[in-house]
């Protein structure tokens, strides 16, 4: 006996929780299949929580969500070796409720979430590897699953399997992932009590400090660092992109070590414990490698889709919209007695068009390329911001005009005019 | 034949901390599991129900979140599952869980005789061993510690042969029903629950006992208010100093990283060569 759902969502990260929560909530019959021991146990995120997009699934998340600190101060730092210029936001706004972003430990958060899925409604089973599709010709009727007996039906299956999505490449959804298209993030948690953190970082109640870094730490590659702090931890982590780190030949573990053993980042995390090490995957394609969104019987939805957009390091609020757009497509066309065709199903793709996440991606479309065919806004330009700096902030009885003109030159010297010309337009083309 | 399965859903050890302020330990975010020895156990009353036929009923005590691990004990092939939770139970030593497990064993065996218990032969968190026995002298029935293997069942006469492991050796012994049998790691391997058992898991309604529902009047036996351990203080051991060393020789060949080895044993300590050299002479 085969059981039949309205809808199947693979996997139980941001994307699939926000799907199945949704259609659960809206009555619909809905099963969740999930690779990991528990749902959340295969995911991993830096982590930052994004308010809106959660706030519009679940209005009342704050009540009882897992939630660390809410973010204060945002600080951009761009490295040499031994030195950082940086920029840093700090409002109050940021202080009251409301909060807009908060971080989490995904752990507990994937915990909390997974069970709001099931208090809506769902059935969440683990353990289960979805491992192909039920095709009717050309449509999605179901899934098979590495259990015994194990093929289940519906009207509707939500791809949400994450980065790596297997699923989507078996069925030619979606072509393999090429290694410039997605960043290998490594991080660590580091213990420490919440007073250190507090005095640290110079935050109370709560309030935490993102620091986003990029520059020397990632040794020519295109990639960022990243430190947030948790109420009782740090977490600490870097990312390049996968391409990158074959080239260069580079073990991620290196780079994180040294980035915690630059002399700005080195006193921010001493003395904490090392609880926690995880690795991952991020989609950084961009707008052109984000594959067909839907098609008969199915849609695709989260990391799975490609939605991640590197250059504001937002992905989950990502994850959670277009997890949402896909249910809401599912249950206006069921209440309008519409088939899930692929001509149906294109009001997901409008939907995700119309939404911050395609205009977003859709502004950095060549950044991927920029930066990829541009390494010198990862080496060349930390070094010149930074001895500029060095250069103008020591008094040592030259006339400042001597000083200008020599980091002038100095920029001239590394990158020409033509090529400062030339990095210019390009960067301001990519941010267009 | 009816076998109740104890089952308890602990922090997984391997991902634990400690807080290396208050020494306690960190149970956020730490995944909860079920006991893995409590596996072996109900992975071995699976193979006497196909063996033998019969029902089996997983018992567990903890809070509302332990259901978890009920639907998972359901989804290997349980028949039924009940909850033993209160706030009455909470902060219980193995005097006082064993004294409420057995309490709700008595309420199960009036609705149906029981003629096992299975227990694992130790939780990984509190790593006592002494809640299965405790159970079953409470009861008042056989009990068989450190189970290695199950055999023979004779439902008929009523007795069961098993193998214990024991210091030097395998004891095989042969008991009455009803007993308790409590298992070791290793004696089989979890079977993987098919799609239409994960369906019947997560749909089976859970029975739900509260102190009054297990038959329980005595609230002086049960939870912090029955449990006579004390803990005094705790405390993180000290981090081993010495080091593991990587031996490598030069060629890679087994030989020769034997002699290396053997060569490094003998210098360190002289006399095990001497040792050697006496018994062999």
């Amino acid at each position: 006996m085969n059981e039949k759902f309205d809808a199947i969502v693979v996997g139980a990260g941001p994307a699939g929780n926000s799907a199945a929560y949704t259609l659960a909530k809206a009555g619909m019959k809905v099963l969740q299949l999930e690779r990991g021991e528990t749902p959340g146990s295969k995911n991993v995120q830096g982590a930052i929580l994004y308010s809106d997009a959660l706030e519009r699934i679940i209005p009342d998340f704050r009540d009882d969500a897992p939630l660390e600190r809410h973010l204060l101060e945002q600080r951009m730092w761009i490295l040499d070796d031994e030195s950082y210029v940086g920029n840093t936001y700090r409002s109050d706004a940021f202080n009251k409720p409301p909060y807009n972003r908060y971080t989490i430990i995904r752990t507990q958060f994937d915990k909390w979430f997974s069970g709001k899925v099931q208090e809506a409604g769902a059935m969440v089973i683990s353990e289960t590897t979805v491992t192909d599709l039920h095709m009717d010709g050309n449509r999605v009727v179901g899934v098979k699953t590495d259990r015994t007996g194990g093929s289940v039906y519906a009207d509707v299956v939500i791809l949400a399997d994450g980065v790596n999505s297997l699923l989507a490449k078996k069925a030619g959804f979606h072509p393999e992932l090429r290694p410039k298209d997605v960043a290998l993030a490594v991080k660590e948690i580091h213990f420490l009590p919440e007073e250190t953190i507090d005095s640290r970082f110079n935050v109370s109640a709560n309030a935490g400090v993102v620091i986003e870094m990029a520059g020397k730490i990632t040794n020519g590659m295109v990639g960022t660092g990243f430190l947030y702090t948790n109420r009782e931890s740090l977490t600490i982590g870097i990312g390049c992109l996968l391409s990158d780190f074959r080239k260069h030949g580079i073990a991620p573990y290196a780079l994180l070590d040294k980035m915690k053993d630059h002399p700005a980042i080195r006193p921010l995390i001493e003395g904490g414990t090392m609880k926690e090490y995880t690795a991952h995957l991020i989609p950084e394609g961009g707008y052109h490698a984000v594959p067909p969104l839907y098609g008969d019987g199915w849609m695709i939805v989260g990391d799975a889709a490609m939605f991640v957009n590197s250059v504001h390091r937002e992905g989950s609020n990502l994850a959670m919209t277009t997890g949402r757009l896909a249910a809401e497509t599912m249950i206006e066309l069921t209440a309008d007695d519409k088939p899930m065709t692929a001509k149906n199903l294109a009001r997901y793709h409008e939907k995700v068009k119309t939404s911050f996440v395609m205009k977003d991606l859709k502004k950095y479309k060549d950044m991927p390329k920029v930066l990829e065919n541009n390494p010198q806004f990862f080496t060349a330009y930390p070094e010149l911001l930074n001895r500029a700096a060095h250069e103008l902030l020591t008094v040592d009885g030259v006339e400042k005009k001597a000083k200008e003109r020599s980091i002038r030159r100095s920029f001239v010297k590394s990158r020409s005019w033509t090529g400062l010309m030339g990095d210019a337009v390009k960067l301001w083309r990519a941010f267009q | 034949m009816h076998t109740v399965v104890c089952i308890k859903q602990v922090p997984d050890s391997a991902q634990i901390r400690v807080h290396p302020v208050t020494n306690t330990i960190m149970r956020q975010g730490v995944p909860a599991i079920v006991n893995p020895y409590d596996l072996y156990a109900l992975e071995e009353a699976l193979r006497l129900k196909d063996r033998y036929g019969g029902r089996i009923t997983v018992l567990c005590m903890g809070p509302p979140q332990a259901e978890a691990a009920l639907r998972k004990a359901l989804s290997f092939g349980a028949d039924d599952a009940i909850l033993l939770t209160d706030r009455a139970f909470a902060g219980a030593d193995t005097l006082a869980t064993s004294y409420a497990l057995a309490a709700a064993i008595a309420r199960i065996r009036e609705d149906m005789p029981v003629d096992l218990v299975f227990a694992g032969k130790q939780t990984i968190d509190g790593d006592t061993a002494q809640v299965g026995p405790g159970i079953a002298t409470r009861l008042g029935l056989q009990l068989l510690t450190y189970v290695s293997a199950v055999g023979e069942v004779d439902p008929e006469n009523r007795r069961i042969i098993v193998q214990r492991r024991a210091e030097g050796g395998v004891q095989v012994l042969e008991t009455a029903l009803p007993c308790l049998i409590t298992v070791l790691e290793g004696l089989n391997e979890m079977r993987f629950a098919t799609m239409a058992d994960m369906f019947r898991a997560a749909r089976h309604p859970l029975t739900v006992w509260d102190r009054e529902a297990a038959g329980i009047e005595d609230i002086t036996k049960i939870g912090l208010k029955g449990s006579p351990t004390v803990v005094s203080k705790v405390f993180a051991p000290r981090p081993r100093t010495t080091r593991a060393e990587l031996i490598e020789a030069q060629s890679g060949q087994p030989n020769d990283l034997a002699d290396t080895l053997l060569a490094k044993l003998f210098t360190k300590h002289p006399q095990l060569g001497r040792q050697i050299v006496r018994r062999s002479s």
